[in-house]
């Protein structure tokens, strides 16, 4: 291999923050030489040089300059550039992990909510380490649609040492990867580390979920790993929608289904408005598959990040068409999506006198049930449940546990 | 050089620019027993018996006040990074070959860079007054020949009452001002509504020269600055860029971390009964620090509250409140905007403040302890609950002190900051400079957690059941070090290059030179 390559890492300019730039030219001998630029040099400068020389160390590479300007990258950012450097010089190297944050190892439910999710950038430092204190339900790192193609390979990395080294306090740990057939390759660095949910964009087929299903197990057993990782396929083209339930039906790992608009309505051949007459069939299609298939269905993203009102009234929308949850791709709009997903007070009464008088049918043996004069049908029971449910994840209520949620056998149907 | 140990522990000269140093003693200890300054008599017969004070140009002005070697000069903030005035006034001295001046400003802004050359030709030998930004930066470095001196607003006025300055001459940028001296901030194309911070200079020095690019007929009312005071009058073609002196548009920010430390505060000050009818309050004109007022407004309106007075930095939020009744009366030390500007013009419960009403030490009492609570920054904060406001973690000076030490006697006093900005933690276990002692500072507010000083108890009973992300301030901090690192020490000199005054005038610390890597 020639000595005279090099191979740069992460990201520089006026505007980047919490992160670093790196450049490795590898050398047939010689120690490690270290150029640091760093705006925290004064505080941190040593412990970064101790930090690269560590890095290399581990990763078996025993020569070499490296040239790093930092912008105050936490020690996570500098490893995956690091790494991301060396992986581009295809010299013979070990992988450097940083180790996993206990507070990272919580785990997941199928059944949780899944009201708010906020995509971040998977290339942007600086955006993930506050993500969390905003508390979405969930966070996306994305490695798809918000990295530039040059910049695939680098975010990965990142991406996987964010999830070992990001507190995201207690959100849901989701990824979305790239289109197949490229995402499969990105589940190699990220199913290990404790990946909740895997979001699999353009998705078309129940095919390419189980071929998702395939490489993950496949992953997880190399790495002698027993767990769940559940699957949120994104629909976002005409076919997607017409293949709804194959999909939301094709794995037990599948736990939602979203629909991504600014690409269906592209296929659709028309402008995506505010209102989204133009989709209202791919959305309530794709509602009722998701309930058919017992998952939940999540709406799209809402571009203005300024426009709080349109985001309020669009939230109210997708509620009253059946979603379960939206995507965020600001802090800000996480609040907005969790108030119009929150029950009413009155609803919350209603559902507590219908679940009431459910109970105390049961404890008479009786199968009639009544509010007042008027008989109450399963589904009204069934509903009333969901809200109680909901009510408890805005701590509206402090109902005991109940025993068992009313049953749903298809009599009732 | 002899170094002291002070009472906050921290390590001080004994002498500072060849006076001697009286060392912090601890908040309220030091009684200083003399009578207070008082400026050279002067006689109305030297003065035009017609009132027109009025010369043909700066230059004229500082010639006549005996603008002369090792002189102290002041000069206003009021025009903030808009100010074409202080750059004049030195550069003038600069052509005259004066050499040696003490700049005695109420702040400095990074307009003022254009003076550094005067700095290193020794026009002016040090800085009395807040270094911000590039002049911070020249300053950290060592280029200054003096060593600075930081004071509060209030310490400012205190400094020049009991003495330990004395101006020689004063130059005060004014608004609207008349032949006889009369001037105020409202009106004119500069306007910055109050002039509170030259009213002590005004009173106090020996020569008071009012500058003026609008220039009206006698009386100039309100007088915010009393001719009777004034020794000369001179108008110039524009003393600031209007776009720069006051904002059209404060912002509240849109950084959803920030807006969450706002959030968190307003919270809090709800949970621990604080925001109650007939309260009061005080915060800045921050990004963060607007969002404060605006999630008061939320909380004051949903639950029918109206605040007496607030104090500020005045601006288009807090006009508003005024203006819709939320508060009774904005009691204005600094006009950041038009919005302000225009009220403090028609509003007479909208009232311009001064240092002395708000600050002072010497005065018979002032503003700043009644008010109930106070938001304020700060660049670190200690496992003690000290805080730095005027250098960052590398040493570097950077921001002035401002009100931020007078405003820590109000009831409640609480800092909104994140736990860490870029890798730099922002709770340390010793502050790099400490201007503000951990047993005035209640609260931090960070976006991981609110941490209360354990000597309120008060605050932590009142909070005890709130649905808040209350954490002692160790645990916060182990948070902070755990995401960044610990960082070591920045490497410094031993030169000290400023001082930090308590609100009393006893030194609380001292900034030192920083090292620059090669040198």
């Amino acid at each position: 291999m020639a000595m005279d390559a090099t191979a740069t890492a992460g990201n520089r300019g006026e505007k980047i923050r919490s992160d670093c730039y790196v450049r490795i030219r590898p050398r047939n001998s010689g120690r490690i030489a270290i150029q640091l630029d760093s705006k925290v040099a004064s505080v941190f400068g040593e412990q970064i040089r101790q930090q690269v020389r560590q890095v290399l160390k581990e990763m078996g590479v025993k020569h070499a300059e490296v040239e790093l300007e930092d912008t105050g990258a936490l020690p996570f950012v500098i490893a995956a550039r690091l790494e991301a450097a060396i992986r581009d010089l295809h010299i013979p190297h070990k992988s450097y992990i940083p180790g996993m944050i206990p507070q990272n190892l919580y785990e997941t439910d199928r059944k949780r909510f899944r009201l708010s999710r906020l995509y971040l950038p998977g290339n942007t430092p600086r955006l993930m380490l506050n993500a969390g204190i905003h508390h979405p339900d969930g966070i996306i790192l994305d490695l798809e649609d918000s990295v530039a193609p040059d910049k695939k390979a680098e975010a990965r990395l990142l991406v996987r040492n964010a999830l070992c080294q990001v507190d995201f306090y207690g959100a849901e740990r989701m990824v979305r990867i790239n289109q197949l057939p490229r995402g499969l390759e990105d589940l190699e660095d990220i199913v290990p580390h404790h990946v909740h949910l895997i979001l699999i964009p353009k998705c078309e087929t129940g095919k390419q979920v189980q071929l998702v299903e395939d490489r993950v197990r496949d992953i997880l057993r190399a790495a002698d790993q027993e767990r769940n990782i559940y699957f949120m396929p994104i629909i976002e083209s005409c076919l997607g929608v017409e293949n709804a339930f194959e999909i939301a039906s094709s794995s037990d790992l599948v736990v939602a289904m979203a629909i991504g608009l600014e690409d269906y309505t592209a296929d659709l051949g028309v402008k995506r408005s505010s209102t989204g007459e133009e989709s209202l069939y791919a959305r309530t299609r794709m509602v009722n598959a998701c309930k058919a298939a017992g998952i939940q269905p999540i709406d799209s993203v809402f571009s203005d990040v300024a426009d709080t009102e349109g985001l309020k009234a669009t939230v109210m929308r997708s509620r009253a068409l059946g979603f379960e949850g939206m995507g965020c791709i600001h802090p800000g709009q996480i609040a907005v999506i969790h108030e119009g997903f929150r029950p009413g007070e009155e609803e919350v009464r209603s559902a507590e006198e219908i679940i009431r008088a459910f109970r105390e049918a049961g404890a008479r043996g009786e199968g009639v049930i009544a509010v007042g004069s008027k008989m109450v049908d399963p589904p009204v029971v069934r509903r009333a449940w969901q809200t109680l449910e909901l009510a408890r994840r805005f701590g509206m209520k402090s109902l005991p546990e109940p025993s068992s949620p009313p049953t749903n056998d298809n009599s009732d149907r | 050089m002899n170094y002291v140990t002070n009472q906050a522990g921290r390590r001080i000269p004994s002498e500072i620019n060849d006076d001697p140093v009286v060392p912090f003693m601890g908040v309220g200890k030091y009684q200083p027993d003399a009578r207070k300054h008082a400026p050279r008599i002067s006689s109305c017969k030297d003065y035009p018996s017609d009132g027109n004070k009025l010369l043909g140009g700066l230059r004229e002005a500082l010639e006549k006040s005996g603008l002369c070697d090792g002189m102290t000069i002041s000069t206003h903030h009021h025009f903030r990074n808009g100010d074409l005035l202080a750059n004049q006034v030195f550069d003038i001295a600069h052509e005259m070959g004066v050499k040696g001046l003490r700049w005695f400003p109420s702040a400095s802004f990074p307009c003022h860079a254009h003076l550094i050359p005067s700095l290193e030709d020794g026009t002016i030998q040090r800085i009395e007054g807040s270094m911000n930004g590039p002049l911070g930066r020249f300053v950290s470095e060592g280029g200054m020949k003096g060593t600075g001196v930081l004071r509060s607003h209030g310490g400012r006025y205190q400094a020049v009452q009991d003495g330990e300055v004395t101006i020689d001459i004063a130059v005060i940028g004014a608004p609207a001002a008349d032949a006889f001296g009369n001037a105020n901030g409202l009106y004119g194309n500069s306007a910055c509504g109050s002039l509170g911070f030259a009213l002590a200079d005004s009173r106090y020095a020996d020569k008071v020269i009012i500058v003026t690019d609008n220039l009206v007929e006698f009386p100039c009312i309100p007088w915010q600055i009393q001719g009777n005071d004034v020794d000369h009058v001179v108008r110039v073609e524009k003393l600031g860029d209007p776009a720069q002196i006051v904002s059209g548009t404060t912002r509240i920010t849109r950084s959803p971390d920030r807006l969450l430390l706002a959030e968190l505060t307003a919270r809090f000050c709800e949970a621990a009964g604080i925001i109650r009818d007939g309260f009061s309050f005080q915060s800045g004109a921050g990004g963060t620090s607007l969002a404060v007022g605006e999630y008061f407004r939320k909380i004051m309106k949903k639950k029918g509250i109206r605040a007496r007075f607030a104090r500020g930095g005045s601006n288009r939020y807090l006009v508003s409140m005024l203006e819709e009744g939320l508060i009774g009366y904005l009691l204005d030390g600094q006009t950041f905007d038009l919005e302000g500007v225009r009220s403090m013009a028609e509003n007479p419960n909208h009232v311009w403040t001064s240092p002395f009403t708000s600050y002072n030490y010497h005065g018979k009492g002032n503003f700043a302890g009644m008010v109930d609570v106070v938001v304020l920054g700060a660049t670190e904060v200690d496992t003690e609950f000290n805080a730095n406001v005027v250098t960052h973690s590398d040493g570097t000076l950077l921001h002035g002190i401002g009100g931020w030490q007078n405003c820590l006697f109000s009831r409640t006093v609480i800092l909104p900051v994140p736990l860490f900005r870029d890798r730099i933690p922002v709770l340390r276990d010793r502050v790099t400079t400490l201007c503000g002692p951990g047993e005035l500072i209640d609260v931090i507010v960070t976006e991981r957690g609110i941490a209360i000083n354990p000597l309120r108890e008060d605050l932590i009973e009142h909070t005890r059941n709130a649905s808040l992300p209350i954490k002692s301030v160790e645990e916060l901090k182990a948070e902070a070090d755990g995401i960044c690192g610990v960082p070591d020490a920045p490497g410094l000199e031993e030169r000290v290059v400023a001082a930090v005054k308590w609100v009393d005038g006893t030194v609380l610390d001292v900034v030192q030179q920083i090292s620059i890597p090669g040198h």
